[in-house]
């Protein structure tokens, strides 16, 4: 199992004078899902883009740790894979097309097989040569999952995994979340019950709304 | 190597939408035949011919060479590419686009200059090319850290001429002279300075993109 921890140390975040979260401290271990929830509004989407690294929270540190290395947030990108409803891939490609440039734009090489089983898990075998802008958004969805194993990341961190999926799409996408959780870690953020029931631990934002 | 992989991305990319491809050539045509319309069957000097040539580059860089960041942000493909590649990669791989889109622009504006204007003759060819060479470049480091700056803002259209202009002054002013130069048929010698100090601008406008690079590609 990989060992990737990840350290939330007074943690807060606002935009202006709005307080989004603040005072968020947790240590979340590789073999687990971590679950954050809240209200519309409440932070889950920022909370979880200040966990890749692409935003800074306003205060507070997020450390991330691979095998006990402390990763800086340059080379964090190696070590996550994320999905959200808010990712775009490029329509002009297809999907394939797509998963190759981000290997090669990544710096690994291409598993066509570890791909293609993926695709034909998600139902997609058949569609992976047509281009990405004919493909409905559920089945764009699917696509974004692929794109967050592609590399075999240790923490996968889901924004609303199953938005736009239908009943079939979801239970593959739990099905697929419970096996990487074995040995990756895997913070889910979402308000459905379905996504929430996988987790061991739910972080709830509303409660850190107040300073302490 | 990632980083020939994002251009080739992008120029994969460009060769099926076509965003700045048309854009640049449809500037480039219509500036000239606005050009040859305005000064009929006037005979122009060879200076202000040269000047002519600048103006059109700048113009038609303006028009097209935005869009390596700005389609991006548009087509809300930012966030992937944050996902995927340092900024370090994400910057050298964009820098090479906009190096090809504008060696082959001004390439393209060097010929129709060549046919269509009598008084735009060079006499020292090599030196012709080494400011052209070096002006693209400049060009291309300036306009995809000026991208980069605007991409991000509401106003993309009218900021990003209105920031390059003041950064691509200093190198249009040493283009033009240069340029005066090579129609002249100057050695490279007697030119030295100038093509120094163009050199110089090149490095400086590098290394200040890739330092500043970081800061405008994170949140």
């Amino acid at each position: 199992m990989s060992e990737y921890n990840l350290a939330l140390e007074n943690v807060s975040k606002t935009f202006g004078r709005r307080l989004i979260f603040c005072d968020l401290n947790f240590v979340l271990n590789s073999g687990c899902i971590y679950g954050i929830a809240g209200p519309n509004g409440s932070g889950k989407s920022t909370l979880a883009k200040i966990l890749c690294g692409l935003i800074s929270p306003t205060s507070g540190k997020v450390i991330h740790t691979f095998q006990s290395n402390t990763i800086t947030r340059e080379r964090i990108h190696n070590h996550i894979g994320f999905l959200s409803p808010y990712l775009f891939l490029y329509d002009e490609f297809t999907a394939e097309e797509n998963l190759i440039y981000f290997a090669k734009i990544r710096g690994i090489n291409f598993d066509k097989d570890k791909v293609d089983s993926l695709f034909d898990k998600l139902n997609l075998l058949d569609r992976k040569n047509d281009l990405l802008r004919e493909y409905s958004s559920g089945m764009k969805q699917r696509i974004k999952l692929i794109f967050a194993l592609l590399h075999s990341p240790q923490l996968l961190i889901y924004d609303e995994p199953t938005a736009n999926l239908d009943n079939e799409g979801k239970e593959i996408f739990y099905e697929i979340i419970r096996q990487q959780s074995v040995d990756s870690l895997v913070i889910i953020a979402s308000n459905e019950n379905g996504d929430l029931n996988l987790c061991s631990e739910v972080i709830q934002l509303k409660n850190y709304k107040e300073k302490k | 190597m990632k980083a020939y992989w994002l251009f080739k991305k992008d120029w994969q990319s460009e060769l099926r939408t076509r965003y700045a491809i048309n854009a640049l050539a449809m500037f480039v045509l219509i500036t000239i035949s606005v050009i040859l319309f305005s000064v009929g069957s006037e005979n122009i000097s060879d200076y202000l011919t040269g000047g002519l040539f600048w103006v059109v580059i700048f113009f038609s860089a303006m028009s097209g060479l935005s869009r390596v960041f700005v389609s991006e942000e548009e087509r809300g493909t930012t966030l992937t590419l944050q996902l995927i590649a340092s900024p370090s990669t994400v910057f050298n791989g964009k820098l090479i686009f906009n190096l090809l889109l504008v060696c082959l622009m001004n390439l393209v504006i060097t010929c129709l200059f060549s046919i269509l204007f009598d008084s735009f003759i060079i006499n020292n060819v090599f030196l012709f090319v080494f400011t052209l060479v070096l002006g693209s470049s400049g060009i291309a480091i300036s306009s995809t850290i000026i991208a980069a700056i605007i991409s991000k803002a509401s106003a993309k259209g009218t900021l990003y001429p209105v920031l390059s202009f003041p950064i691509l002054l200093p190198l249009i002013l040493i283009l033009l002279e240069l340029t005066k130069f090579s129609m002249d048929g100057k050695s490279l010698e007697e030119s030295f300075v100038e093509l120094a100090v163009l050199v110089c601008y090149d490095v400086i406008m590098l290394t200040a993109s890739h330092l500043l690079f970081d800061f405008i590609w994170r949140e």
